[in-house]
């Protein structure tokens, strides 16, 4: 007995690490847990709920809007991560350089980061507009341009904060490494990608996992930019929303005035939650491997 | 210092947690969640009021605009849930009709002058209340038409109204305002159009089928849909905005027709209070979209601010919410302040309107004109039905061609049979 409470740490440690995990437990386990059990449920309210089975799930997978808003996010993921990363790195190795102003132009870089998706979309709408009105159309009438302008604009906002990271990342590269390849003559094109990039591998694998599953999860800025325009309107009357991505679409569904959609919305959210968390941690692991030891 | 901050950091904390299970009241208390954002300021204040007069706690809480359905989904769920509730259209009845108490014979219902606006669902139960009720049709600057040369009298049709609508856009160099304000297809104006304009649709088929709705079709017939199409090509060709420039919107239509630059203003009677300081002659006039008759059309009135009580809620609670809503449209303060907001209330004792367009609506009807009803509140799954509209629209303003407006017709007729399988299958 008298040994628990010898060292302090033991004795106020659950006191202190209390709080958090209630408020953890509250916020994120307890509704992780009933988000699961929900989606096998037919409901209206969460007090109220009517055990219903796979249904949910078999209409999930049934429902095209779903299949292509999967498809489209994939895409925008992939292509968005690319260029997100690849103009970061650049960025970052461009203001590890010495170039005068480098603080100046890091701060700038990152601001974007700290502006609301929200507000970002409608600004974004706002400029494009302005360009693509010149010319008779509008962001809400091509695909294309609703694709292209999210990622313009996640480029705009993600670019900054993945270049703090690589910047740390850059900044850790041991110096008698670069040194050394310096002194055998290495070019520079040699030195980074034999040296540099190598010993940035931790910050790449953290950079794509955050873009990745960013990629995936995005909601805000999709629906203020375009909200899922412009639709294909079917003959039959239903649509295709062609810039609507996964989260959109389970929003979507969920608020959906159909008394089983809740249900429904709530199994696309659990299907949603194992592809990003199964991709992000397969991501994870395949950069892993390509992370060297200094 | 540090020790301070955690101390403070500490103290924050556990007030945060024990603060909510300190409030419990024994009598009765009314938490009315409310549908309207502008009514806000007066709802509290009347709140306030009613509390400091009778000692009842009532709450009011506002759902930002656009989000009653999901705020309402969410407190519902709570212990202490609304007890008074809107439940403003069918879809809403189907949603949320069973959480109402049936209203039949209780003390508000008795005080009401009309059965109009009640809703009413399948078993007949009377699960909601009109509280005010609205119109809409098109707001006129008669003293523009006037500079134009023209009266106000030429408009008593389509054709009249085509004839004025179109000589001013011609000549709006010349006149310095065009004739119609911008016509926006974003989330802040599209539902002008959508929920508004389209209704003319509903109606016309209504009346050819000679009786109103009850409850909401399966399919539509999607017979006027070319007069639909009449009056919306008028507003979006004769106006200050280019139709390709619609889609995302940016142009304040309000302060276009306040500050005299365009004539005509597709908008409702909540408008008044904004409009009238500008343009004191201000009036309202029909949907004028070619149908045959329509000279003897008259607004569109209905409502979608209907009260429900929470049948889940105590009986002290119900009690406390009717004696409430009770006094919120006989007490002659509470009632004066409730009207100035809201227009108009249907009410024995509601002090008398004084907004101009709900004045024309209740002229029109007494002139014999046929009142158009709001069947666009049976718009089934509504916003997936306005979305898919908007899009359509959006790619017929940008180019006006007639696939493009085989495009609308498709969102808003089969799209009405496809949503309504989709909400009763």
């Amino acid at each position: 007995m008298k040994g628990i409470f010898k060292n302090p740490m033991r004795r106020w440690g659950w006191f202190f690490l209390g709080p958090v995990t209630a408020a953890f437990c509250i916020g994120f386990v307890w509704p992780f847990f009933q988000g699961i059990y929900l989606s096998f449920c037919k409901f209206k309210l969460i007090s109220k709920t009517t055990w219903v089975g796979f249904d949910n799930y078999v209409q999930a997978l049934k429902d095209a809007s779903f299949m292509h808003s999967f498809w489209y996010t994939a895409l925008f993921a992939i292509v968005s991560l690319l260029f997100i990363n690849v103009l970061g790195f650049a960025a970052a190795y461009a203001l590890t350089q010495g170039i005068k102003g480098s603080n100046l132009y890091r701060t700038v870089f990152f601001m974007p980061n700290l502006i609301g998706g929200i507000v970002l979309g409608y600004i974004w709408s706002m400029i494009f507009d302005g360009i693509l009105s010149r010319y008779g159309t509008s962001i809400l009438l091509e695909t294309k341009y609703g694709f292209w302008g999210l990622i313009i604009l996640m480029c705009w906002q993600q670019i900054g904060y993945m270049m703090i990271i690589y910047i740390a990342g850059l900044q850790s590269v041991p110096e008698d490494m670069l040194e050394a390849a310096k002194i055998d003559g290495a070019t520079k094109r040699q030195t980074l990608f034999r040296v540099t990039i190598p010993n940035v591998m931790p910050s790449i694998t953290i950079c794509t996992f955050l873009s990745l599953t960013n990629g995936f999860k995005l909601f805000d800025q999709n629906l203020a930019l375009t909200a899922g325009q412009p639709f294909i309107i079917q003959p039959d009357g239903s649509t295709v929303k062609t810039t609507e991505m996964l989260a959109l679409n389970i929003y979507n569904t969920f608020y959906g005035q159909n008394s089983a959609s809740k249900g429904v919305g709530q199994a696309k959210a659990v299907l949603f939650f194992i592809l990003v968390a199964g991709l992000g941690l397969a991501q994870l692991s395949y950069t892993r491997k390509r992370e060297v030891q200094q | 210092m540090k020790k301070i901050l955690a101390l403070a950091l500490t103290l924050v904390m556990i007030f945060a947690l024990a603060v909510p299970a300190a409030s419990a009241a024994n009598d009765g208390s009314v938490y009315w969640l409310n549908f309207k954002p502008e009514l806000d300021e007066t709802a509290q204040a009347l709140a306030a009021k009613y509390t400091e007069a009778t000692g009842v706690e009532v709450k009011v809480v506002t759902a930002a605009s656009g989000t009653y359905s999901q705020t309402l989904t969410s407190e519902m769920d709570k212990k202490a849930a609304p007890t008074l509730f809107i439940i403003g259209n069918q879809a809403g009845v189907k949603e949320w009709g069973e959480f109402a108490m049936d209203l039949t014979d209780t003390a508000i219902a008795n005080e009401l002058n009309t059965d109009a606006y009640n809703l009413y669902d399948e078993d007949g139960r009377l699960v909601s209340i009109g509280y005010c009720y609205e119109c809409y049709g098109i707001i006129v600057n008669p003293d523009l038409i006037e500079a134009a040369g023209h009266s106000m009298d030429e408009i008593k049709n389509f054709d009249g109204l085509k004839a004025v609508a179109e000589d001013i856009h011609v000549r709006a160099d010349e006149l310095g305002f065009d004739a119609f304000s911008s016509s926006d297809m974003d989330g802040s104006s599209s539902w002008r159009f959508t929920g508004h304009m389209i209704n003319l649709e509903y109606v016309y088929e209504e009346r050819e089928a000679g009786a109103v709705w009850t409850e909401c079709p399966a399919e539509l017939t999607g017979n006027y849909m070319d007069n639909f199409k009449n009056l919306f090509d008028l507003c979006i060709n004769n106006s200050l905005t280019d139709p390709k420039d619609l889609a995302t919107g940016g142009h304040d239509a309000e302060a276009e027709f306040k500050s005299g630059k365009a004539a005509f203003f597709v908008n409702g009677s909540w408008e008044y209070a904004a409009v009238s300081g500008d343009v004191p002659n201000a009036t309202m006039i029909p949907y004028y979209c070619g149908v045959e008759g329509e000279e003897k059309a008259g607004l569109n009135c209905g409502t979608e601010n209907c009260w429900a009580i929470n049948d889940t809620a105590s009986d002290a609670d119900k009690q406390a919410t009717m004696d409430f809503m009770v006094w919120l449209v006989t007490d002659p303060e509470a009632s004066a302040a409730m009207v100035e907001q809201l227009g108009i209330m249907p009410y024995k004792s509601a002090v008398e309107s004084t907004n101009g367009f709900l004045n024309d609506a209740a002229a029109y009807t007494a002139d014999g004109c046929y009142v158009m009803d709001w069947a666009t509140n049976y718009q089934p799954n509504v916003d997936d039905y306005r979305a898919a509209l908007v899009s359509a629209l959006n790619q017929y303003c940008a180019d006006q061609s007639d696939a493009n407006w085989e495009l609308v017709k498709t969102a808003a007729i089969d799209g009405w049979a496809t949503q309504y399988a989709a909400a009763n299958g």
